[in-house]
């Protein structure tokens, strides 16, 4: 055995995955985490994993998997890597399940499948209602074997800077803070993956855990790697309200029969039990009779938003709607919903057995994120021996998981997250142990100065934060970011308020130089990380608002009223498939479309071709005294098997 | 309504210096928790004497006790800080760091412990490979209900921080522990190195050292039933023991 390794920075879904399998192929593994992996946020996911095993006998199958997730990210997702992890979905389930897995079983003790949004099918195999936590720790227990044998090293309480680049550019190595000694040194890889999920801490509060910063890819970013759809970001429609967190009220909540309502009059104060039927408002099954409460997440919060904001309809008045499970028994509840109802009333009081719980909507997930390559075949899959898949625009820096862009488009359908981490892990895997075996120089060849210098960087901008002692605490900053982005760069986005944002921004990062690092001791220290972490949301923060202010058009999860094409009510999507044929026959008869359809097409195609494209930045540093920014750029995206068309759930 | 919440916080500066108590008293918020109170605390880190300190130093990370990592004693009783909520503890709030592992700083200790013990019970399932090999065993609805419930372990450090057994110098491996070795001696494969678990837990810092007090199975916040897990690997210990018997 070389001693080439390669270094995993991130112990949720994608990293461990990728730590097994390449342990099981023999390459050595430093995975570095903030935490013990066990506690990264994977275990937030609740849901389920999504898989067309077609145990309830519907007839689904891999390809209907493939096309409610293109449709899901209205048409913005790769869809080579869309086919190839839907594909491999009921064989990573049958893993899970080898691995220990505690899935729910069905009466014959086969693993029992719930629906989840944007589908018709039963497709989302599930362990209780803590499925991400369950699913992790499979693999946090097979990485703890492999690190019992040898093969892989941990380093827990460590925090990824940045890349070490040699002179090519190419990556080899990480500069890692130990989160206890403070010290900061370089860490030797022939590859790097960075599988460090994503960026809700941006948003301050949202249904992400305290570690999502966004600080590994944005320092990624800052090292020239570009950032693909940084302004697609999911609302997820069911939270719970909190003061530290935004905590997830699952979809399967909806999945097992939870029905979304407000009382039709509104303000009306009376409790819900005390409002009859005929006074609720089942907005969502009314509006969309075929998808009902299941309709995907970007539709859901948009419709909560509506009911609320623009219909005033809200509970009490609030940003807040109903969801309601009463009328299954509690045992059915305990069993399917357990982990979630628990945590609804330690929360909340109130058991959501008895009363309908309050719920809204939270920024919940990141589609965009560092871009990333693939190798595709002929048939439209992945050539998973390729180097290049999950390859990031830094030579031997990879990126996996919630950090990558390219899997959900526009926006992700639940329980196609976890599905997505543990795939990229492992499909890229046997590509990097390719890439290491073959790279021009092993990271032990490359010169020691390279290393030093890294390090030295890093130190010498950590020595700078410790000496800041200006007026501005650090946290507070935090807030203020977040409180500007959660009112302008959310479910409804108007580009004098992105402007405004944009502009709100820059002021934070001149704010920030003015910081006093508030805690300047050299043992356990979280401050100075958190202010080199808040300089990194900033700089993501000016991604995503400007991402969203440059795409003029409604898509998936970003939202524009002004660009809206208005879908008229009695459209149907194949009509669009007719029409886009002729067209390239030759052969457009206007006249067999109505014509409120026939404008409607053009303008949707003419907005395809302008803005069915990936979003790129890219850091520009600034000249003197401003700090740079993203430039962006647009993509062509992989859609050769898939014919974009109009989305539609009613 | 009161208008602040005083918190009285044990801190300490490193692994070997001497802890000290400080007082923080905050503006109260209606629906805060120990943790958003903690977040306050950060963002303006003065103390009753209205001095500038240094913001107190917690473990956190999903806020939804889901993780383990926010574990620490809050007014004398082992928990959780992001679902203990502020309305419903006595005042003044009392913060420690749990007693049964070293102190890192402040609230943060290090469980370190608790993880190399899931090792020495092995607590995996030895796999022939990640390939394509198939669907795994059918297993009935019941049996699931009972693996689920043991597989919620968090290694959060309740059911050690409240065990009369446990403590800084003895090498007990714990509840959490003997739950897992369970959950794996009932899996379909895992239970073919079912013998090497028990090896472990027949060991020095095995099983015979639980006392039965009986109070890891009141502190765990995932009602985890780790009193049965602990009688049901007692009998597995004990066949293995006559097995050996019979075997020499």
């Amino acid at each position: 055995m070389s001693k080439q390794r390669v270094i995993v920075i991130g112990g949720g879904l994608a990293g461990l995955a990728a730590t097994m399998k390449m342990a099981e192929l023999g390459m050595s593994v430093l995975l570095i985490s903030f935490q013990p992996v066990k506690r990264s946020h994977s275990v937030c996911a609740q849901g389920g994993i999504n898989g067309a095993v077609n145990i309830k006998g519907e007839g689904d199958s891999p390809d209907i998997h493939f096309y409610d997730t293109v449709k899901g990210g209205d048409f913005l997702a790769h869809q080579p890597l869309c086919k190839d992890m839907c594909h491999h979905a009921p064989y990573i389930i049958n893993l899970m399940d080898r691995l220990g897995v505690t899935f729910n079983r069905t009466a014959e003790g086969n693993l029992d499948f719930r629906r989840f949004g944007g589908t018709l099918y039963h497709r989302t195999a599930f362990a209780g209602a803590t499925t991400g936590q369950q699913l992790l720790y499979a693999l946090d227990e097979q990485v703890r074997h492999y690190e019992v044998q040898g093969l892989v090293e941990k380093m827990e309480w460590h925090e990824y800077l940045g890349a070490v680049l040699n002179n090519d550019g190419r990556c080899v190595g990480a500069v890692i803070h130990n989160l206890r000694s403070g010290e900061i040194r370089s860490e030797k890889g022939d590859a790097v993956i960075l599988a460090t999920g994503g960026p809700g801490m941006v948003y301050g509060r949202s249904t992400n855990s305290m570690v999502c910063t966004g600080t590994a890819t944005t320092s990624a970013y800052l090292q020239g790697a570009k950032y693909g759809n940084g302004e697609f970001i999911q609302i997820h429609p069911s939270a719970i309200p909190g003061r530290d967190k935004l905590r997830l009220m699952s979809e399967s909540a909806r999945g097992e029969g939870g029905r979304v309502w407000v009382p039709r009059k509104a303000g009306d104060a009376r409790t819900p039990k005390q409002i009859p039927e005929k006074e609720r408002f089942y907005f969502l099954e009314e509006r969309y009779p075929l998808f009902g409460n299941l309709v995907p997440r970007d539709v859901g919060a948009r419709e909560i938003y509506d009911i609320c904001v623009n219909d005033g309809l809200g509970v009490n008045g609030e940003m807040k709607v109903y969801l309601d499970l009463t009328h299954h028994t509690r045992e059915f509840l305990d069993k399917r919903l357990g982990g979630i109802l628990e945590i609804y009333e330690k929360f909340t009081g109130v058991d959501p057995r008895e009363e309908p719980m309050e719920i809204f909507p939270a920024v919940h997930y990141s589609m965009g994120g560092i871009w990333t390559d693939y190798t595709r075949t002929e048939e439209g899959l992945i050539d998973h021996q390729s180097p290049q898949n999950q390859m990031t625009s830094i030579t031997g820096l990879y990126a996996a998981g919630e950090a990558d862009y390219q899997y959900h488009g526009g926006n992700r359908l639940g329980a196609n997250s976890l599905l997505s981490c543990i795939y990229t892990g492992l499909m890229m895997s046997p590509g990097v142990v390719n890439y290491v075996n073959n790279v021009p120089e092993a990271a032990e060849d490359v010169p020691e100065n390279v290393y030093t210098e890294a390090s030295k960087n890093w130190q010498n901008k950590y020595s700078e934060i410790k000496k800041m002692s200006g007026n501005e605490n650090p946290y507070a900053l935090h807030r203020e970011l977040a409180e500007q982005m959660i009112s302008n760069v959310l479910i409804v986005r108007e580009n004098s308020k992105l402007e405004a944002t944009l502009d709100k921004i820059d002021e934070f990062e001149a704010r920030w130089q003015n910081i006093k690092c508030v805690d300047t001791t050299d043992w356990s220290n979280p401050v100075p990380s958190f202010v080199n972490q808040l300089w990194n949301m900033i700089q993501l923060s000016k991604i995503i608002a400007k991402g969203a202010l440059l795409r003029d058009e409604f898509r998936g999860s970003h939202y524009k009223p002004e660009f809206d094409l208005n879908q008229p009510g009695d459209f149907k999507p194949e009509t669009y498939l007719e029409f886009e044929e002729q067209k390239t026959a030759g052969q457009l008869n206007e006249s067999a479309f109505a014509p409120a359809h026939l404008d409607y097409m053009k303008r949707f195609s003419a907005n395809n071709k302008k803005w069915l494209k990936t979003t790129i930045a890219t850091y520009k540093a600034g000249t003197s005294g401003s700090a740079g920014g993203p430039e962006i750029s647009y993509e062509e995206v992989d859609e050769s098997l898939i014919a974009p068309r109009p989305r539609k759930y009613d | 309504m009161p208008d602040t919440v005083t918190f009285k916080i044990k801190r300490q500066d490193s692994e070997s210096s001497k802890s000290y108590w400080e007082t923080f008293v905050i503006p109260y918020i209606p629906n805060s928790n120990v943790i958003s109170c903690l977040m306050d605390i950060q963002a303006n880190p003065e103390n009753s004497k209205g001095e500038q300190v240094t913001p107190v130093v917690w473990e956190c990370n999903c806020l939804e006790e889901v993780c383990g990592s926010c574990t620490m004693v809050i007014n004398g009783k082992v928990r959780q800080s992001c679902s203990a909520l502020v309305d419903q503890l006595e005042k003044p709030i009392t913060l420690e760091p749990m007693s049964k592992f070293p102190v890192v700083r402040d609230l943060a200790v290090d469980r370190s412990r608790m993880f190399a013990a899931l090792k020495k019970v092995k607590a995996w399932v030895t796999a022939d490979g990640y390939h394509d090999l198939g669907p795994g065993d059918r297993l009935p609805p019941n049996h699931q209900e009972v693996a689920y419930k043991l597989s919620e372990c968090m290694t959060c450090g309740c059911c050690v921080e409240a065990c009369p057994q446990y403590n800084l110098e003895n090498n007990f491996v714990g509840a959490a522990a003997i739950s897992q070795s369970r959950l794996f001696n009932m899996h379909p494969t895992a239970k073919n190195i079912a013998d090497e678990r028990l090896d472990t837990l027949m060991q020095e810092g095995g099983i015979a050292d639980c006392g039965n007090a009986q109070n890891c199975v009141e502190a765990c916040p995932k009602s985890i039933p780790l009193t049965e897990s602990i009688a049901e690997m007692g009998r597995q210990v004990s066949g293995k023991l006559w097995r050996n018997i019979f075997k020499a």
